[in-house]
């Protein structure tokens, strides 16, 4: 009772918002970030990173792959910012190429599981009874196992690529969609327009295409953002124990991997990939977290 | 902490009080000079739709509204003569429950679904009282069983959930009347009971009240409820006091459109297959700035140029008073609820 | 009863999930890309060779006949035996377990220390510092990389200022105490070897509080979402209308409720855990399952690789089943329902 924020129904919200004035926009995203200065940290962390993916070639001051064995391990300087690597590659390059590796691994983890898992989901949704039944336990006992542990398994299994190790934790991350895309079906199957739709004789099919999948994705978008910040320490970490991205392949959790043997004389190969970890993590977490709150009708407004 | 056998003046005094919550688009005004009076052992109400500002009046006068979400602009609180509005949060704390206790509406979740009612009971006895836990379980048995409850033991040995919403209720009413506040505010306390539980629990707080002397405040969305326990009656809308004085006059001779329009919704004062009225349209936003005149211009089949552009305050004898150009308030010259 | 109701169900959860990662790690190890006889028999060895590693391993019989024995050996307590130590698998765990539980249960100590007052206090006075403050510990702690601040700790703590040891569990030296209970830190204690005691109490710091920080975060920010809540609650209104003390309407009327919903999120958090620790003790060459089965995974000893795997599930829906009582005990519109 104690704010009138904009709570109108979300068929009106579309059309005030386009009338609405760029700066009444703009003002209404300051009030925001005011309230919530870390979502804002995070949206920065995000933009910086995808200027990385994107224009690393251009940032990078030096070829990534470039070898020059009269630059081994050197600290890092004005020429090199964040020092070299044993082999004289400049590591500040390596962290900027890396984005795309890590950032792009864990992207493609969220893709997958969320496109597998809404598939699967609506699917068990629609057509209910026995089916449904087999495949929501058989997701109760996936879920009910260590994700993570299945993951290195599986990864382990299929030999290790950044491919492979992409693949398993996609697959272990499958459940937790297919249950959240199931629940959404079941929901909106009640919903007068599904309910209308079939009365004229719709196919399912039809009803699955056109009236479930488009307002189910809302929440499990949501769901992606919020997970993207763990798969990020997820396909470093695989890199990491040697599952994921191999040595000369320029990505964050096998940068600090090789760095590691470094650690006590050069501290800076171990450090900087890390940090650009921690900080891409962090960004993303801090966005999810944002994202939630601005949609948890419980904490709008106050 | 106050000693209420020692203390002058009013039960509860508002004066001009003036408050609003600042968000996004702005600040709501949601209190408009706001001025009640409670007498020592009088039973008063407010009256008035969902978001009126009844709640808000009573929980800003006992410091209960979440801190750092509003702001007061103007105005005075006086409970027994000590201003609750300089009190800083220990002293809020002695009073509350001690001075003046409040019995909320939404009985299902006002008690502690994990602690047991005898613990929650005691505790609050005991923050008050310097007495053992055995004297507390006593005082808490007995107003347990004051409140018609007929096995207080087992009662205090349940949990909430176990209970129905009625006896929650009663155990909610029994543990603002457990340390013999002064002043009782009921907010909405029957309007989640059915209706023949209702009756029976405000003839419950009335009585204690009425035997122990102490002040009362119904708050109250349903004037039928609140018509036959009050003394006097204040009606809000919107943020601003627009109709008070003795219950019966107000009831019988409603002055305020608002009012006359509130009665007519009431089913009890329809015939028999007559159609119920509604009052056309809705409360008027109140972010800043408000609209300037009288808030229920909008919806008012009486309404004149004067109305949309100044608004209106109490005015007339102390028996009946009410905030209308129509209704003799055109007295004054400045509508003092106008913008600053 | 209502907990019976509850718990079969359960149960009976528990056995298909026992019997799915019976079928997971047997699909698992029948993927591989690799052959396992060569593996260990070696690049150079002869078809003769070959043949006979496969006979003894079963690999020749076919695929319902192999899991058939496979299923019986699990039910025997048999995991199959290492390729890398030659040993069989269930006594190599039973050698590792104790460290990493050891670690676990001191990490999960720190970060339930930590983490729940911090979340109290976040909660209790949101938006202000404090409350930042707190956000950006937890989100540090949920968004960092475990196997790097592992290196970072042991550069500046036994690297530069060399005050705390950077690997294993004890330091050189120092004989280990006799094997009760295979937790150095409680084995020590009864032998009165306080020695052992202080080494071991060393030891553990970094990898127990790089473990923790992580979880820690977890926990922060779920026990003030939870505190949130509650707070909003009727009840609270209630309590503060009664004049109780600001003190005791946290701790004794909301932290308690606020609790409850996060005991099953404790659970889950254990999943975390066991992950962390795998990575951790990797970092600090920490003598316990997750360094083994980081080797295993590093040397493709695939029966040790599905053992760890299968023992650690197992480990983990057990715990979340007592997880689940827990919580019905504390919940008494459960409990006596």
């Amino acid at each position: 009772m104690s704010a009138v924020m904009p709570t109108e129904p979300a068929a009106a919200t579309a059309v005030t918002r386009r009338a609405k004035p760029l700066s009444e926009r703009l003002r209404y995203l300051w009030y925001l970030g005011r309230r919530s200065p870390l979502t804002l940290l995070g949206v920065a962390i995000i933009l910086m990173v995808m200027v990385m993916i994107v224009a690393a070639p251009w940032i990078a001051p030096y070829n990534p792959d470039k070898v020059s064995l009269t630059a081994r391990l050197l600290p890092p300087s004005s020429a090199h910012w964040f020092g070299t690597d044993e082999v004289g590659r400049d590591l500040f390059s390596r962290v900027i190429f890396g984005a795309r590796a890590s950032c792009g691994a864990a992207f493609m983890i969220v893709l997958i599981s969320t496109t597998v898992g809404v598939l699967i989901g609506c699917f068990s949704g629609v057509v209910g009874g026995r089916v449904d039944t087999a495949i929501m336990r058989l997701m109760d006992v996936v879920l009910a196992l260590p994700a993570l542990v299945l993951a290195m398994a599986l990864a382990a299994a299929l030999g290790p690529s950044l491919f492979n190790s992409m693949l398993a934790v996609a697959i272990v991350r499958i459940p937790a969609y297919v249950r959240l895309a199931r629940g959404q079906t079941l929901s909106l199957r009640e919903q007068v327009f599904v309910k209308a739709a079939r009365t004229y004789g719709a196919s399912s099919f039809y009803i699955l295409r056109w009236h479930i999948l488009p307002n189910a994705m809302s929440p499990i978008i949501v769901q992606a953002t919020l997970d993207l910040g763990g798969v990020v320490l997820i396909a470093a970490a695989l890199s990491f124990i040697g599952l994921g991205a191999q040595p000369p392949t320029a990505e964050w959790g096998a940068l600090v991997s090789s760095g590691r043997s470094y650690m006590l004389d050069q501290w800076w190969y171990a450090t900087f990939p890390g940090l650009a970890i921690l900080i891409t993590a962090t960004g993303c977490n801090l966005v999810g977290d944002g994202i939630r709150d601005m949609l948890d009708p419980r904490l709008r407004g106050r | 902490m106050m000693n209420l056998a020692t203390q002058s003046g009013q039960a509860l005094a508002i004066h001009n009080l003036s408050l609003e919550f600042p968000t996004f688009s702005g600040a709501v005004k949601a209190l408009d000079n706001v001025s009640i009076d409670v007498g020592r052992s009088e039973i008063v109400g407010i009256v008035g739709e969902s978001g009126c500002g009844k709640s808000v009046t009573t929980m800003a006068a006992t410091g209960l509204l979440p801190k750092g979400r509003y702001r007061i602009t103007s105005g005075s609180v006086s409970l027994f003569g000590h201003s609750t509005l300089a009190m800083d949060d220990g002293a809020l704390q002695d009073v509350r429950g001690k001075v003046v206790s409040t019995i909320f509406q939404e009985p299902m979740n006002a008690l502690n679904p994990t602690i047991r009612i005898g613990k929650q009971l005691t505790d609050v006895i005991m923050r008050h009282e310097a007495t053992s836990l055995e004297n507390a379980r006593r005082i808490a048995r007995d107003t347990l069983a004051d409140m018609l409850i007929g096995e207080p033991e087992r009662i205090m040995k349940a949990y909430p959930f176990e209970l129905s919403g009625g006896m929650r209720q009663r155990v909610l009413i029994a543990m603002a009347f457990s340390c013999n506040p002064g002043l009782i505010i009921a907010d909405e306390p029957t309007t989640a009971l059915d209706v023949t539980v209702q009756a029976v629990i405000l003839r419950l707080i009335q009585n204690r009240a009425r035997r122990t002397g102490t002040s009362v405040i119904f708050i109250s969305h349903n004037v039928a409820v609140v018509s036959q326990l009050c003394d006097r009656l204040y009606v809000m809308y919107a943020g601003r006091i627009v109709e008070h004085g003795a219950t019966s006059t107000v009831l019988e001779t409603p002055q305020h459109p608002y009012t006359q329009a509130l009665l007519r919704c009431l089913p009890e004062r329809v015939a028999p297959k007559q159609e119920l009225e509604a009052i056309p349209g809705a409360v008027p936003n109140l972010v800043h700035p408000p609209p300037s005149g009288c808030y229920f211009e909008p919806r008012c089949k009486e309404a004149v140029e004067l109305c949309r552009s100044r608004s209106p305050r109490l005015a007339g004898p102390d028996r009946q008073q009410v905030a209308c150009w129509q209704r003799g308030a055109a007295a004054e010259t400045s509508g003092q609820g106008d913008r600053q | 009863m209502a907990i019976t109701r509850i718990i079969i169900p359960r149960l009976i959860l528990l056995l298909f999930v026992v019997l799915g990662v019976a079928v997971i790690t047997f699909t698992i190890s029948h993927l591989i890309p690799g052959d396992p006889a060569r593996m260990i028999a070696g690049d150079r060895a002869s078809a003769e060779t070959l043949e006979n590693v496969r006979r003894n391993l079963g690999l020749d019989r076919p695929v319902v006949e192999q899991f058939t024995i496979y299923i019986g050996n699990l039910l025997n307590g048999d995991l199959g035996t290492s390729l890398r130590t030659g040993r069989p698998v269930a006594a190599d765990i039973r050698t590792f377990l104790p460290a990493t539980l050891e670690l676990g249960t001191i990490a999960l100590f720190i970060a339930i220390c930590l983490g729940v007052p911090l979340g109290v206090l976040s909660a209790v006075y949101k938006d202000g510092p404090i409350d930042q403050l707190a956000r950006t510990v937890s989100v540090c702690g949920i968004s960092m990389p475990v196997f790097w601040f592992g290196l970072i700790l042991i550069y500046v703590f036994y690297a530069k200022f060399q005050v705390l040891p950077g690997s294993g569990r004890l330091a050189m030296g120092i004989v280990p105490p006799e094997r009760i209970t295979g937790f150095l830190l409680i084995d020590s204690l009864l032998q009165g070897r306080f020695d052992a005691f202080r080494s071991a109490t060393y030891h553990i710091v970094l990898p127990g509080f790089v473990l923790a920080f992580a979880n820690m975060g977890v926990i922060t920010r779920q026990i003030r979402a939870s505190m949130l809540d509650v707070l909003q609650e009727d009840y609270i209104r209630t309590a503060r209308a009664s004049g109780l003390r600001k003190g005791m309407i946290i701790f004794n009327y909301a932290l308690r409720n606020a609790l409850i919903p996060s005991i099953t999120l404790l659970g889950l958090a254990l999943g975390d855990l066991l992950y962390g620790a795998v990575l951790t003790e990797t970092i600090f060459a920490w003598p316990g399952m997750g360094t083994y089965v980081v080797t295993s995974i590093q040397t493709l000893d695939f029966p040790a690789i599905m053992g760890f795997t299968i023992v650690a599930s197992i480990g983990y829906v057990l715990i979340n089943l007592m997880v689940d009582l827990a919580y019905m005990v504390a919940d008494p519109q459960i409990r006596e329902v």
